[in-house]
């Protein structure tokens, strides 16, 4: 049986010299469709050490108590011994779109007096997340959509204090900035001055270079031009430093989301106080799908190639054999 | 996207949507199209009038005594079409040579291996290492061509199409309808509808409307279902009709013309194909028609690889023993490979 191709690819010219119009750019329409149905999910991971207003932050980018805010550690209370994985999730919706948020908090991070190796639990719960789809992916009968539980962003707090990053945070930083997508951010920023913040930023922004961390957005994955200029605007930017809050203030006969302080009220959504704004549009208004596209399409598929690579390759699952993964 | 817009309710991913669709956007789209049926029925002129192309300009017309000698060839034309700013690359997978010999037994055979070889090709690719730029040739879509001089189906119809529902999705189209009066039609129609439901051919069926459409839309749904098999007409010359250029047939007595919902159902294919039910065509080979065979291919290989190990424990009981190869990353093909030559090798010893 032959089979041959005949003149490879002759573009029609479009359909301008045509008579009539075909109708192919409808298709987008029936994917917008089906997307809507099914609905989506995205999971975010938050880091840093306690007090850093992590709960708060999301709950702000969200407009919703997702996140439950921890009281700290109560005197007679233990801090755990390791970094403890704590998943809730939410079924939130907007303009007929249904989001899966998943939080992912990470409670003792950074909070012992030796924190060697805390970011091991970590590192195992993301890895975890890929062998479980993949997993998945490879059984016979498969399902027509996998629940993705992988970590799409990690959210880690720096903490503002003006000086330089800590040992802690470019370890972490290094360590897993290869296994997923990382978007530091300086946490509790209305502690600094307009001038104290660009200084710091510089300096840590400088850190994160030397030492080779990649954050999300990273520069190897930029698909095109017009991605590498929006990209390289944000890389300018970030870290990003901000401030949360849920309490509402009026100012200026509106009503705004904002921390009252002796000498004025921070507003949260005011681009001149802090730039929240800018990592919320930047999160989610424009790159939550190429967040969940890099998680995908690159660190997952890292991890598969190396689990592929080990133990003689990979076995599909069979309902009367162990697995051997 | 606008910045800060101060409504308190508004986060902002109810643009995910947009974000999916604008990486579909640059990225382009394809979809891979089968047409299937006798010589002469129609299906290249039919293709050119879907798409708007010429894709067969260079093609040679084969006189029945070169027929006899050919078989059934499987041809691909790909073809780049772009409209307000969207891509395709649709790719027509045609058979010349189905149903021309005298003797058609199992003529079908190069067509449902083709449509296999794909999924294999894909299967591999997609359990490879380096799945960064997996091509997808899958057949989406089979239209297959009914001859409107018969009775209803026809023997080689059924056969093609049993051979073929489980592995591809079936839409059935009743060729050079204009042979046919309306009458004439709507009973040809109703007979082939019967006799697919007597013969258990499972065509491709439209997805129900979801209750919170509007009913314009549900009417239309409920026409497609009710015209099936589409009776089509195509051509490739424009003609004047009412002081218009349509594209049309000019007989002696009027002019039919191919958009004319009266005239044939073209129309109604053309928008069920590409305006309607392009992903939901593309949904259902990835999803059943590709998972059926994934599922059937990996028990199929589980057993041999079972059957092998058992095998290998009887020659070492009886005092050999043959390591079996355990290799990092094969591909499937070359693991039944190695089983093959390890179940030869096993052969002739037991033989000396």
């Amino acid at each position: 049986m032959s089979s041959h191709g005949h003149g490879g690819s002759q573009s029609s010219g479009g359909g301008s010299t045509l008579l009539g119009y075909i109708g192919i750019d409808t298709i987008i329409e029936q994917m917008r469709k089906k997307t809507m149905k099914t609905g989506f999910d995205f999971n975010i991971m938050v880091v840093g050490h306690s007090g850093l207003g992590k709960s708060t932050l999301v709950n702000t980018l969200f407009k919703s108590q997702v996140s439950r805010k921890s009281a700290g550690w109560a005197r007679d209370e233990k801090i755990p011994k390791t970094v403890d994985i704590k998943s809730v999730s939410h079924v939130i919706e907007e303009g007929g779109v249904k989001m899966k948020l998943t939080i992912v908090d990470t409670p003792g991070f950074g909070d012992q007096i030796n924190n060697d190796n805390c970011w091991e639990p970590i590192s195992k719960h993301i890895n975890e997340q890929y062998e479980k789809f993949l997993k998945e992916e490879v059984n016979i009968t498969r399902k027509k959509r996998i629940p993705d539980t992988r970590v799409h962003c990690c959210l880690y707090f720096i903490s503002p204090t003006g000086h330089s990053l800590r040992q802690l945070d470019v370890e972490f930083m290094k360590r897993l900035s290869h296994s997923v997508n990382i978007i530091p951010v300086i946490a509790k920023s209305d502690t600094m001055t307009v001038e104290e913040k660009q200084e710091f930023k510089q300096r840590v922004r400088k850190e994160l270079e030397m030492n080779g961390i990649e954050f999300y957005p990273q520069k190897e994955f930029d698909d095109d031009m017009e991605d590498k200029s929006d990209n390289d605007k944000i890389r300018e930017a970030m870290p990003f430093a901000v401030v949360g809050s849920d309490k509402e203030y009026q100012v200026n006969g509106k009503r705004v989301l904002g921390r009252k302080t002796a000498w004025g009220i921070v507003e949260v959504e005011n681009p001149n106080h802090c730039e929240f704004a800018q990592l919320r549009d930047f999160l989610i208004r424009s790159h939550l799908q190429d967040l969940k596209e890099v998680t995908h399409n690159i660190h997952y598929e890292t991890y598969r190639a190396r689990r592929l690579n080990e133990n003689g390759g990979l076995h599909p699952i069979c309902d009367t054999q162990d697995s051997n993964l | 996207l606008d910045g800060n817009t101060g409504d308190k309710e508004y986060v902002g991913f109810a643009t995910l949507p947009n974000q999916v669709h604008r990486k579909s956007v640059k990225k382009g789209f394809d979809f891979t199209l089968m047409v299937a049926g006798e010589s002469g029925l129609g299906k290249s002129t039919l293709v050119n009038s879907l798409f708007l192309t010429d894709l067969y300009k260079d093609r040679k017309l084969l006189n029945a005594e070169e027929r006899i000698t050919q078989t059934v060839e499987i041809t691909k034309h790909t073809v780049d079409i772009e409209e307000k700013g969207v891509k395709l690359k649709l790719t027509i997978v045609d058979t010349p040579g189905f149903g021309d010999a005298i003797d058609n037994t199992e003529c079908w055979k190069s067509v449902a291996d083709y449509i296999d070889q794909q999924f294999e090709q894909y299967f591999r690719d997609e359990s490879g290492l380096n799945r960064k730029n997996i091509q997808d040739n899958r057949v989406h879509c089979c239209l297959y061509f009914i001859s409107p001089f018969g009775h209803g189906l026809r023997p080689l119809d059924v056969e093609f199409m049993k051979a073929l529902h489980e592995k591809v999705n079936i839409v059935p189209v009743l060729a050079k309808a204009d042979t046919l009066t309306p009458t004439e039609v709507q009973k040809k129609k109703i007979k082939i509808r019967e006799e697919i439901e007597q013969y258990g051919i499972k065509i491709y069926q439209f997805p129900d409307c979801d209750s919170d459409e509007d009913e314009e839309f549900k009417q239309q749904d409920l026409e497609l279902k009710e015209s099936i098999p589409f009776a089509v007409i195509g051509s490739n010359t424009v003609v004047e009709a009412k002081g218009k250029r349509v594209r049309g047939r000019l007989y002696p007595w009027g002019i039919v013309e191919v958009e004319n919902s009266a005239h044939c159902d073209f129309v109604k294919l053309r928008n069920m194909l590409v305006r309607t039910h392009m992903q939901d065509l593309k949904d259902v080979t990835r999803e059943t028609h590709y998972e059926n065979y994934r599922a059937q291919c990996i028990q199929s290989m589980t057993r041999m690889v079972v059957k092998e190990r058992n095998r290998n424990k009887l020659t070492r009981e009886s005092g050999t023993d043959f390591p079996i190869p355990m290799g990092p990353a094969v591909s499937e093909s070359e693991t039944e490979k190695l089983i093959r030559e390890k179940d030869e090798e096993v052969q002739h010893f037991l033989h000396l």
